[in-house]
């Protein structure tokens, strides 16, 4: 224990973090030149673009049902905010009157914030011109978050008072409202109606998405280990516990509420920019079930978890287990894998999951290097006493079940 | 924690095991000096589950029929890469993807233009040629380079509807569109445009994903006064709207474009009393050859059967997917070889006289279509009787 | 006079979506009044009754059918019971809700790969799906049987409730988990019995509700899903007269609301109606105030 708080070892943890940062963002970044479109492991690309994205929606509601105890049903909501608050305004003035093809003079607005400042910067082939492309996307995904929030600010002040249930079904309400109120026809100048939005800024390399995600979910970690952070906890353990120690109930689930719908915003911003289209019809509540299925998978608490959830549930979805649909899958071939067969086995295996392994993958822990090194010096220890386990388990059984015979008898 | 750690990396492990195991699995076969992929964007589920497959089916009798192709004087075997794109913009842009990165030479879809319009950026960005079979919706091939198509276009097909419902003395005419449903929006869109320039009025609305209760929406058409009920939606909406229409005694023809003509309608219309009127590519009975061996084809897989809906009355779009096969096929041996980048490079040039009529493309990518066939349905036999073909003067 | 005959249709198409959602929402305010649980796979059980009924009159006479399509539902109701809830019964309450997420979409899918994702005709009972004439409104003749039977239903259900020992071992429960445990109520049993009698009902409901709109595709049941559960959230969670006047509104209120040609809007209403009443009244319009203890 006293080895872990160490100065050396942390140090060390600081600068294994950082190397191991490095090196992923080089692999995507070599990945992502080597790999083409037309390769067969672009499916690999899809994945690690589809999943960081998901990995960040997953930390933002992880850190309201897992870490604040709000079971919130919003997320898909949220995201829809952001995704439309990024789109309506990245569309490049040209491409407007085809996009609002059913809407007067190209809708009502008529400027890319992307696309200026990138002519102000140079012209689209300058480089100065490509950072100011960049430059206009972050903006608008922080602008997309900053809305996102807002709107949560105004929804948390009714819905934060309800109690767990009712909370959850509030803010799946919620979602559906902001669902069919971005596709009023009265509102269709700006966002389109209910016709897809699409041309607009969108990033080129796959490690746009991971930065964007890595920096957030960063920020997030972080929040979740300050002051803060502690005050979550204790309301999720103990609300009147927590309140009885002076944190401010509603301040701090506000505030938990608010940053999780602004990450969610800025994931739904790069989610449309991984589209490269967005309408409001997908943005429904199995959406939100998806997202919050990932986070159980992960472990409910666990911000390692929720990240590594979130690959493993997309990987399957959209590439592992693309073969079960089509009759062939581990070299075995059956007539009753039919479409659809796919997401049979994957609804099993997270039935199981949620019933068997509640606590999922990483439970409440996170991955720590020191947790790394500790598994591999003890793996060969461990395999060894796997026999002795079993055989230790499988007495307690038999002896269970003696018990039980005995106690039949009386 | 670490035996969950220890159980992650074997899961992980034994799935890209297996992953890499499916990537390689083409292998060549007899006679043939390669295979050549052409792909197919179909939705099998969802919304246009129904048209989809129906679609669908065309391509596969096509590819039936003839499994080969010559490319530059050698047999290559043609296969199929099928994919589900669950009629869903998010899910079908992950599909495309899929798709491009097994390999494909040309792809062939998606019925129904929303999902057609939200791929197409894949498409584009990978400089795989597509070719949209009965995505009628003009957004589906303007701006893009790779996006072809070989069925008329919903300004036209607007144009079609209005006149034969303004010719037959409607005056009103109640539109009913899906929210979010490109399709159905754009053609409401250019009905009513060329509905109103003729003199008519109209009443239009619109009914959110996953409605079932289209009573109000019947209730609604005949308060307002109309006298032709035009809803160009999803069979699977269709069915119940046509079911309610005849309950509520609607008293006015029904009106809609392609995605209609489906033996799901003539299956929801059968012995009620509702007059239905559709707009369509081909008409049964056209091509007798064709209908016949695509018929009997059907009858001897029951898969096949049952992917029709389970009889064998044919869809104009399984007509158009039979031609869109071989139009492909004729810009693989133009193109001379399965390389994508030469495929698109030939496919502005190709020609093809398919079942549906002439195939030529011309602005935009788009096949120049000026017939339209105008059916109805009759409610005693449940078959489509053909009314007119309709081109706009 | 005029007035009436405009709005007659809705009215009509409203009282009988809302006696199918009351038999829907009666199984969500029971399960939720026993186990403080939203069902949210009660909607999808609803679904699949429908298809049930599908398969079974493809081989059955209908009447056989229909009485099947009630046994296996009940089953069904009850199985998941066992297999998803039971196990959770000391687990926190997010872990059940979840499962009960995980069983909505585990039963979504079923549906999906059994019907390869095509809607699904339900079969033809005709004597619900005959025409009727009413005062110059053509109907479905389920659109009057509904809320006559809803209604039988309920007062059946009341009675049970009120004046047997199973109705009062309920009662016992939902007021008091532990101690009416302590008092020898077999838990168990209660909430067995409590499933029975929601899956039954979801059951009929889903019956009356595809004769009316024929189609079934594996997502039909979450709509109507959740607006029976805002139904049972309106009427205050817990009382089965206040979830049938709360399913009656909705479906009402809706109807009206697409009558005005505000049909965008028609199923945002349900939830703004639903933040409305949690706003103002959270134990809704007949529920009994919950005391929160230490």
């Amino acid at each position: 224990m006293t080895e872990r708080i160490n100065g050396s070892s942390n140090k060390r943890n600081m600068v294994l973090s950082f190397i191991a940062l490095a090196a992923l963002l080089v692999l995507v970044y070599v990945l992502d030149i080597v790999i083409k479109p037309t390769s067969s492991w672009n499916n690999l690309m899809t994945c690690l673009e589809k999943g960081t994205i998901y990995a960040l929606v997953a930390v933002s509601m992880n850190l309201l049902n897992g870490f604040t105890g709000l079971f919130s049903l919003g997320q898909a909501g949220f995201m829809l905010i952001g995704a439309y608050a990024y789109a309506v305004f990245a569309i490049a003035p040209e491409d407007r009157t085809t996009v609002y093809q059913y809407y007067e003079g190209g809708g009502l607005i008529h400027f890319s914030l992307p696309h200026m400042l990138q002519d102000m910067m140079g012209g689209a082939d300058a480089f100065g011109g490509a950072i100011g492309y960049y430059l206009g996307i972050i903006l608008l995904m922080i602008f997309a978050g900053l809305l996102t929030a807002g709107i949560a600010f105004l929804i948390g002040i009714p819905v934060l008072r309800l109690k767990s249930d009712y909370l959850a079904i509030a803010t799946l309400g919620f979602a559906e409202i902001i669902r069919s109120f971005f596709q009023w026809e009265g509102l269709g100048p700006v966002t389109n109606g209910s016709n897809v939005l699409r041309k607009f800024a969108s990033y080129d390399s796959s490690i746009f998405p991971v930065l964007v995600a890595g920096v957030c979910i960063a920020f997030i970690v972080m929040l979740i280990n300050s002051s803060y952070g502690r005050a979550f906890k204790s309301i999720r353990d103990d609300e009147i516990a927590a309140e009885a120690m002076g944190v401010n109930l509603f301040k701090h689930k506000e505030l938990s509420f608010v940053i999780s719908s602004f990450f969610a915003g800025v994931g739904g911003a790069l989610l449309a920019m991984f589209q490269n289209n967005i309408n409001a019809s997908p943005f429904t509540s199995n959406m939100t079930y998806e997202i919050l299925l990932i986070v159980v998978i992960g472990g409910i608490g666990s911000v390692t978890g929720s990240i590594i959830g979130s690959y493993l549930f997309i990987a399957c979805s959209e590439w592992w287990l693309r073969g079960l649909d089509k009759g062939e899958f581990l070299g075995i071939e059956a007539d009753f894998m039919t479409p659809g067969f796919r997401k049979v086995v994957f609804a099993v295996v997270i039935m199981g999951i949620v019933l068997f392994y509640s606590r999922g993958i990483m439970g409440t822990k996170e991955f720590s290097w020191d947790g790394l090194f500790n598994f591999f010096r003890t793996l060969p220890a461990r395999i060894a006493g796997i026999p002795g386990k079993i055989k230790a388990k499988f007495s307690a059984k038999k002896h269970k079940k003696n018990t039980k015979k005995v106690k039949e008898a009386q | 924690m670490k035996k969950k750690v220890a159980l992650l990396l074997a899961l992980v492990m034994i799935f890209s095991v297996f992953a890499a195991g499916c990537g390689d699995s083409s292998e060549e076969g007899g006679d043939y000096a390669g295979t050549v992929k052409i792909g197919v964007f179909e939705p099998a589920s969802g919304d246009n589950g129904a048209g989809g497959k129906q679609e669908t089916l065309g391509i596969q009798y096509a590819n039936s029929v003839t499994p080969e192709v010559e490319i530059g004087g050698e047999l290559y075997k043609v296969e199929l890469e099928i994919v589900d794109n669950e009629s869903d913009n998010a899910k079908g842009v992950t599909a495309a993807s899929n798709l491009i990165s097994s390999g494909v030479s040309v792809v062939l879809g998606s019925y129904g233009s929303a999902v057609s319009i939200a791929a197409g950026e894949v498409f584009k960005e990978a400089g795989v040629p597509a070719i949209g079979v009965t995505c009628t919706n003009p957004q589906v091939t303007a701006g893009n380079d790779v996006y072809f198509r070989i069925c008329f276009l919903d300004p036209f097909q607007g144009t079609v509807l209005a006149n034969y419902a303004w010719e037959n003395g409607a005056t009103k005419a109640y539109c009913l569109s899906k929210l979010g449903d490109d399709y159905s929006v754009g053609l409401v869109n250019y009905f009513v445009q060329a509905f109103k320039a003729l003199g008519g009025e109209v009443v239009e609305e619109q009914f959110p994903n996953q409605n079932a209760d289209f009573t109000s929406y019947v209730a609604n058409a005949k308060a307002k006064g109309c006298d032709v009920f035009f809803a160009p939606v999803s069979t699977e909406a269709a069915a119940l709207i046509i079911d309610q229409a005849a309950a509520q005694n609607l008293g006015m023809p029904m009106l809609a474009g392609d995605t209609w003509d489906s033996n799901v309608i003539t299956g929801a219309a059968q012995g009620k009393d509702v007059e239905v009127v559709v707009t369509t590519f081909y008409q049964e009975g056209g091509n007798p050859e064709f209908d016949n061996g695509i018929k009997a084809w059907m009858e001897a897989d029951s898969k096949m059967l049952e992917n029709n809906g389970g009889n064998t009355d044919l869809a104009a779009v399984t007509a158009m997917g039979y031609d869109a096969y071989y139009v492909a096929l004729e810009a693989i041996k133009a193109a001379g070889s399965t390389d994508v980048a030469d495929v698109l490079a030939v496919l502005p040039d190709v020609t093809y006289e398919g079942v549906c009529g002439q195939v030529v493309f011309g602005e935009n990518g788009d096949a120049v279509r000026d017939t339209a066939y105008v059916k109805k349905c009759n409610t005693e036999t449940g078959a489509w009787e053909f009314v007119a073909a309709q081109s706009i003067k | 006079m005029e007035l009436v005959v405009k709005w007659l249709p809705y009215i009509l198409a409203g009282i009988s979506v809302g006696g199918q959602f009351a038999l829907i929402a009666i199984g969500y305010t029971m399960v939720y009044g026993i186990l403080r649980l939203i069902n949210f796979a009660h909607g999808d059980m609803f679904m699949i009754a429908g298809l049930i009924m599908v398969y079974m009159a493809t081989a059955l006479p209908l009447w056989m059918s229909v009485i099947l399509v009630l046994i296996i539902t009940v089953v069904l109701g009850c199985t998941i019971e066992r297999v998803a809830y039971r196990p959770l019964r000391q687990a926190p309450r997010m872990s059940i809700m979840i499962s009960a997420i995980g069983v909505s979409y585990f039963l979504q899918n079923m549906a999906l790969y059994v019907t390869g994702g095509l809607t699904r005709t339900y079969p033809t009972i005709e004597w619900l799906q005959k025409n009727i004439t009413i005062m110059g409104a053509s109907t479905k003749m389920v659109t009057l049987i509904t809320p006559v039977l809803t209604i039988v239903l309920v007062i059946a259900l009341v009675l049970l409730i009120k004046r047997t020992k199973i109705g009062m071992a309920m009662r016992a429960v939902s007021r008091d988990f532990e101690t009416s445990a302590l008092m020898g109520i077999d838990i168990n049993k209660v909430i067995t019995v409590t499933f029975i009698i929601g899956s039954f009902l979801a059951a009929v409901g889903s019956i009356l509700y595809f004769s009316n709109y024929t189609g079934i595709m594996p997502t039909s049941g979450s709509m109507p899903g959740l607006k029976a559960f805002v139904a049972a959230v309106f009427g205050g969670i817990g009382s089965i007269p206040g979830a049938v006047v709360g399913a009656f509104v909705i479906g009402i209120c809706e109807n009206i609301i697409k009558g005005l040609g505000l049909t965008t809007f028609s199923d945002a209403f349900t939830f703004v109606l639903l933040i409305v009443i949690l706003m103002v009244k959270p134990t809704g319009l007949f529920g009994e105030k919950n005391i929160d203890k230490v």
